[in-house]
């Protein structure tokens, strides 16, 4: 079986910088360079992950662990330092509720906003316009700015829109947390419906009883490091230990 | 179960720089649209709006600067530009659509930092988008002064026609290179603003906008008036007057020399120079915006 996900020996540095401006960065200079105007902090440590299609990963550990710094390399919003990501077929990410939603537009705005930033064509989201409308339950409020909408009916929407983008690959960061009960019971039931499919998915989550259904194996991290990788029990038993 | 392997395996957020825009002209569109929706609110006096502001503007140059300063050429003034306010109007708009476009797209990035952070798209998108809005809320502009120039005798042939698309994509592609350069600079130095602040200070009066180059070549001598020539904003300006203003008068006044053999080929090659520099540094800066935003 083919990988879909291949992330090899990845390490990131961030620079915490303390200055923004040209301002603050020439008195630097001209004080004779005083100081150290940037601290690094290591994300992610010599991680690899190989994930093969289909497969259903969690990306577990404590806050900071460098979660949402590992799917940002897997989407290409961020670069590594060393190493190497490489993805196969369409990745769509659903990363932060409403991300791509502005909120002086009204739902149906967004939708075609939103599809088209998660890399749908014209077409496809008139095609799938009323499947998505219909999945959200949003109804009669789709031609309501979203800025009048709760974050539960946000997910309802983004969650929607990314689903029907139909992606190979699937990454979802921490959203589920604000849908009602229903709701979430049919985004975990979509997302298992997806993975029958043959799609592959990449969960990031604090609730290790729903990662434990959806997913069938987990990563723990700790401090950028890959601490643990195999079976999804296993690992939620290491992360509860 | 065999599931289909669709595709190689790709290296995810490596842009193809431009390339990537003619994929993405749906969603380039939609970023327009968005744009212009949330500026008006869907209003229609919105609207009304972006041709009232032009219109009472032509009409103060043309009372307070061309009838009480005494700038339009008079008996008593025989040195003056005839229909001055059409001279100044028509280098004022292109002033206008450069400053909007400049300003805006070396904002667009860090406006924009939430989703750039969060989803990856060519981010080159954000700051030509922002271009494609000042054309939009030039092309009022446009009408309102079309409307001065054929009140005031208007009589254009092709060629003075296509000289102002000629000025048009000059300042375009230069503001679009400078929005690139600056657009990156923000992310890292988020007072990197003041500069553009004053480079379209320095815009407005670097260029015969206010003025007749005829002044600047008198002041300068030779050699520094080639620079000021050098400048694809005065360029711009120039073809403008050249389109709008110089068929509105007898055709006494002077147009600089050179402009078509020489200056407008210099403008147009500086632009399009200053857009590749803008494009690179855009995306060598690129890669770092997430964790810097
Ligand atoms: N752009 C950035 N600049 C500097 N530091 C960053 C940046 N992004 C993340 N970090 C740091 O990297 C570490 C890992 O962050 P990350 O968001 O990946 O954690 P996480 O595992 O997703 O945590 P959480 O469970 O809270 O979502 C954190 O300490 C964070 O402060
Ligand atoms: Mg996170």
């Amino acid at each position: 079986m083919a990988n879909a996900i291949e992330v090899s020996n990845v390490s990131k540095e961030f620079v915490l910088r303390h200055t923004r401006s040209i301002k603050e960065a020439v008195v630097w200079l001209v004080k004779g360079r005083k100081g150290d105007l940037s601290k690094k902090f290591h994300a992610l440590k010599d991680v690899s992950l190989m994930v093969e299609t289909g497969e259903t990963v969690a990306l577990l550990g404590l806050n900071g662990s460098g979660k949402s710094t590992l799917l940002k390399h897997i989407s290409g919003v961020m670069l590594p330092d060393s190493g190497s990501v490489y993805t196969r077929g369409r990745v769509a990410g659903l990363i932060e509720v409403g991300a791509g939603f502005h909120p002086d537009l009204s739902g149906r705005d967004n939708v075609y906003l939103n599809g088209a930033i998660l890399g749908m064509t014209e077409k496809q989201i008139n095609e799938r316009f009323d499947a998505i409308i219909e999945f959200s339950e949003i109804g009669e409020f789709i031609d309501t700015e979203v800025k009048f909408y709760s974050s539960g009916m946000y997910l309802r929407l983004a969650f929607s829109v990314a689903v029907h983008t139909d992606p190979e690959v699937f990454l979802i960061d921490e959203i589920l947390a604000v849908g009602d009960e229903p709701f979430q019971r049919k985004c975990i039931a979509k997302i298992q419906e997806l993975a029958q499919q043959g799609k592959t998915l990449v969960v990031v989550s604090h609730d290790l009883d729903l990662v434990s259904r959806i997913c069938s194996r987990g990563v723990y991290l700790e401090h950028g490091n890959v601490l643990f990788d195999g079976p999804i029990h296993e690992a939620v038993a290491r992360l509860r230990a | 179960m065999t599931t289909t392997i669709s595709g190689e395996l790709t290296r995810p957020g490596l842009g193809g720089g431009f390339r990537d825009l003619r994929q993405s002209s749906f969603l380039l569109k939609l970023l327009v649209r968005k744009e212009l929706k949330v500026r008006y609110r869907g209003s229609v006096l919105g609207l009304l709006w972006s041709y009232v502001k032009p219109a009472v503007q032509f009409l103060v140059f043309y009372v307070a600067l061309g009838v009480f300063l005494g700038l339009e050429r008079s008996a008593r003034n025989p040195d003056g530009l005839s229909n001055y306010a059409v001279y100044l109007f028509s280098g004022i708009v292109l002033i206008n659509f450069f400053s909007e476009a400049l300003g805006n797209s070396a904002r667009s990035i860090v406006n924009n930092g939430n989703l750039i952070k969060k989803i990856y798209l060519p981010r080159e998108l954000f700051p030509v988008a922002s271009v494609w809005v000042s054309a939009v809320h030039f092309f009022p502009q446009l009408v309102v002064l079309v409307i001065g120039c054929v009140v005031a005798g208007w009589h254009p042939d092709a060629f003075q026609l296509l000289a102002a698309v000629g000025g048009f994509a000059i300042v375009g592609f230069l503001a679009t290179g400078l929005g690139l350069l600056f657009g990156a600079a923000n992310v890292y130095f988020r007072d990197s603003e003041n500069l553009v602040d004053m480079l379209l200070m320095v815009a407005t009066w670097a260029s015969p906008v206010m003025y007749s180059w005829t002044m600047v070549e008198a002041k300068l001598g030779p050699g520094l008036f080639a620079l000021y020539q050098a400048n694809p904003i005065t360029v711009g300006v120039e073809l403008f007057h050249y389109a709008f203003w110089y068929p509105t008068t007898d055709g006494s006044a002077a147009m600089p020399p050179n402009l078509f053999s020489l200056w407008l080929p210099v403008g147009m090659i500086i632009s399009l120079v200053v857009l590749a520099l803008g494009q690179l540094t855009f995306r060598r800066l690129e890669g770092r915006f997430a964790q810097e935003l």
